[in-house]
């Protein structure tokens, strides 16, 4: 077998050199929340230009990102979708690669919706809500208890009395980043369990907001590890549960959800490019500069990316449910000049 | 004493006591029990039996019922005036110029032609906006539109018949997915819109047909379901079985035969032997990651190429072939070799001349119930990076293994995942197209056993 193996690997090398061709398409891979958005400008470009239709492929915000990391060349992809910002440790990564000059392309931003089976029961959350009922630990009387709440009437009266289950979405995903600060932690503040978790630390805040994002283990939230069809899938066989989408997606499918407002307010394309809705991030993609020259089309990819025709108020990707940047003719110079990313601050 | 005392009475009791006659038409107790024991074998086989079926019918069921929908796409005619005004504003003709105006610029030309069309028909247009009215149509008609044109520049300022798709939701209506119900809630179509398609429906600018672009056209992005095709998942998987008959059908049977035929019975073969057995074991996903460590790490070869699925996929056959072509070469028998030898034939004559030929049909078997495993096949793909969006159909082979592709079962993999209801029905289709295939290959597989199979 082993023979096999050597033998088809000495094939494929000759096959591979007698057809040693650059590459012509642009590739890129990364979050799937940006997935779609990429997709949708992949199919346009390849349209309305005499360059190929990019391959785009999902993976998750961290794989793309690491895949960019993994040097220069034809056989490392071009662009890095990620739904959260690049972190230090990618740079770093990158640095020790050769890939020194990266830009930062921020496209709009993604709202994180509440929604469940659209024939059930109204909710108007508050992040301290979710806080106080699927976190491990909440405070009463000035003590950290353990969380026994079964009802999110029991949680605040003026929600209706239905059981708790929340279906939220798993660690590996850039949602569940958001998720945790925008809502966990800053429903543990609202709370005061923060500042009983600060107290426990001796005044560690890092270690105050881990220990609010640890959640109850009894089966009332539950992590989906897979994308929102999953969780979907889920609200239709359990009519009862909440899930976490996002606001695209809740946008295709209006007539099976319903969602709940966070704060009083109503997300919507509007509310968070206004800031009025609290739980909501930027999204992003990475560009190796060092490919720019050498991979055909790929300067105009981004450019056509950040148009306004693309990701304006009223283009295609605002359709779906993308956010538009309000910066955007920034972003749009940024991007024809080839600004490459200063450090984090 | 006791037990000295108790044991020559109880075998007393059992040589010399009296036996009752037993007729053989009388059923005594022991035979009603093991009459009984085999009824409830027989029950339970039948209800394995019985649950198998139900649960393949049901799956099939589920399939058939959300995904032959697929197969019909519905488009609305529409004539349409290619105004060179928008088209081509100096009016020189130069093609270079026409295809400055993107996809956007054909927009306006559809809502002026939607809105015309209507009002020629007379069709009540339900109070709705011309932009609403517009979005009856699939957003991938600009495109359409624009292909003709730089294709035919010279129709340019004439009105020209064309046939586009309806969008998702309309198309979804005719299906019976969406209701006036679901219409009320969703955001992307209202009841008016609706009513306004029957309308059209009725007076015959619209109709439901055969979908061939479904077969032929490319993936789609997450807005326009209804243009989604399999075309280039189709041929990555077509370029993919190639690559995998023909790399693993010779090295499997030359490995075979040696293995079989020439080699000798020492520790090093035993060895062989045994990983061979083991690796048509590993689970895929295993190959996955090497193919990804060796051929496109190692190797330097693209991503999301079929050559590379085909080598994966290869390793992942190659077992089994192994396997079924040595079953095939010692089902022949012995005396065909003595014979051939007897006459005076070198060993590898007797292989190639008698033997292999014998073979032949099991071995064949055993290939194309490969190959069938291998085009299922999704897990290593997902590591190769296959599982991506590709529109660009992949050039003629060999340049075209290199290029990027999907693949069929990857291909419903990421339809699953979409946010838009319509690719549900996309990918059930899409199952139905790869169970077809599956279907036929192990029918040949069947029919090259019953035809041409020897049994001694």
């Amino acid at each position: 077998m082993s023979f096999a193996i050597r033998l088809t690997t000495v094939a494929v090398a000759a096959l591979a050199a007698g057809s040693a061709s650059a590459r012509d398409q642009i590739q890129i891979a990364g979050s799937s929340t940006v997935l779609p958005y990429a997709t949708i400008v992949a199919e346009a470009f390849g349209e309305n230009f005499d360059f190929p239709t990019p391959v785009v492929e999902g993976g998750g915000s961290g794989a793309g990102r690491k895949a960019l990391c993994e040097g220069v060349g034809e056989n490392t992809i071009d662009i890095a979708d990620s739904s959260s910002r690049i972190k230090q440790s990618d740079i770093d990564n990158c640095a020790s690669n050769g890939v020194t000059e990266i830009q930062e392309v921020r496209i709009g931003y993604d709202g994180i919706v509440f929604a469940s089976d659209i024939n059930g029961n109204k909710f108007a959350f508050t992040p301290a809500d979710w806080y106080s009922a699927i976190a491990a630990k909440v405070a009463k009387d000035g003590k950290l208890v353990d969380n026994t709440a079964t009802s999110w009437h029991d949680v605040n009266a003026d929600l209706p009395d239905q059981e708790i289950l929340a279906y939220i979405p798993g660690t590996k995903h850039g949602t569940r980043e958001v998720f945790d600060k925008k809502v966990i932690v800053a429903g543990c503040k609202a709370t005061g369990a923060y500042d009983l978790f600060k107290e426990q630390s001796g005044g560690d805040s890092k270690a105050a907001k881990k220990m609010c994002n640890m959640l109850r283990t009894d089966g009332k939230s539950v992590d989906v590890d897979g994308d929102y069809t999953e969780t979907l899938a889920r609200l239709a066989a359990n009519s009862q549960a909440i899930g976490v989408f996002g606001l695209s997606f809740y946008q295709n499918n209006t007539d099976k959800l319903q969602v709940a407002t966070m704060g009083g307010v109503v997300p919507s394309v509007e509310t968070i490019a206004s800031g009025e809705y609290p739980v909501s991030r930027p999204l992003y993609f990475y560009v190796k500069n060092a490919h720019l020259d050498v991979i055909p089309g790929l300067q105009e990819y981004i450019e056509f990316f950040v148009s306004d025709d693309m990701a304006g108020p009223d283009g295609p990707l605002a359709e779906y449910g993308l956010v538009p940047d309000p910066e955007l003719a920034k972003t749009q110079e940024a991007v024809a000049n080839r600004t490459p990313m200063g450090p984090l601050e | 004493m006791t037990v000295n005392s108790q044991s020559p009475t109880s075998s007393s009791q059992g040589q010399a006591g009296p036996r009752k006659s037993r007729s053989l038409l009388a059923v005594d107790a022991h035979t009603k029990r093991r009459n009984a024991s085999e009824a409830r074998f027989q029950f339970m086989g039948k209800l394995a039996v019985g649950i198998g079926i139900l649960a393949l019918v049901g799956l099939l069921a589920s399939i058939l019922a959300n995904g032959l929908s697929s197969f019909r796409q519905t488009y609305v005619t529409v004539d349409i005036f290619l105004d060179p005004a928008k088209l081509d504003k100096d009016g020189s003709g130069d093609l270079a110029k026409i295809a400055k105006v993107t996809t956007f610029g054909y927009k306006p030309l559809i809502k002026r032609a939607m809105a015309a069309a209507i009002a020629e028909h007379g069709i009540d247009d339900q109070g709705l906006k011309a932009k609403k009215i517009a979005a009856l149509i699939s957003p991938q008609a600009p495109a359409t539109l624009r292909n003709y044109v730089l294709a035919h520049p010279d129709q340019i300022g004439k009105t020209v018949a064309f046939n586009l798709l309806a969008s998702g939701r309309i198309d979804g209506y005719f299906k019976g997915r969406v209701t006036m119900d679901s219409a009320k809630l969703d955001r992307n179509i209202s009841p008016e819109q609706l009513r306004l398609a029957d309308e059209m429906h009725r007076v015959g600018l619209l109709e439901t047909r055969f979908n061939w672009a479904f077969f032929t056209a490319p993936d789609a992005s997450d807005t326009r379901p209804e243009a989604a095709g399999l075309g280039v998942a189709i041929l990555g998987s077509a370029y993919m079985m190639i690559v995998v008959l023909l790399l693993a059908l010779p090295l499997g049977v030359a490995a075979s035969i040696y293995l079989e035929e020439f080699s000798k019975q020492n520790f090093l073969t035993d060895l062989i032997e045994v990983n061979i057995s083991n690796l048509a074991a590993v689970p895929s996903i295993v190959f996955g990651i090497l193919g990804l460590a060796v051929f496109i790490n190692f190797a330097g070869l693209p991503k999301s190429a079929p050559i590379v699925g085909g080598l994966v996929l290869t390793l992942m056959t190659l077992p089994t072939i192994i396997i079924a072509t040595r079953a095939a070469l010692k089902a022949v028998p012995p005396s065909i070799r003595e014979a051939a030898l007897g006459v005076g034939a070198s060993k590898m004559q007797t292989v190639f001349h008698h033997v292999l030929p014998l073979a032949m049909p099991g071995i064949l078997t055993g290939a194309i119930i490969g190959l069938a495993q291998a085009l299922g096949e999704s897990a290593p793909l997902l590591l190769i990076g296959m599982v991506a969006f590709v529109r660009e159909y992949p050039a003629a082979p060999p340049e075209g293994f290199f290029d990027p592709a999907a693949a069929l079962p990857v291909q419903i993999y990421n339809w699953t995942t979409r946010g838009d209801p319509a690719f549900v029905e996309r990918a059930s289709g899409a199952i139905i197209v790869l169970l077809a295939f599956l279907l036929t290959m192990n029918i040949v597989a069947i029919i090259l056993r019953r035809r041409f199979e020897r049994r001694w």
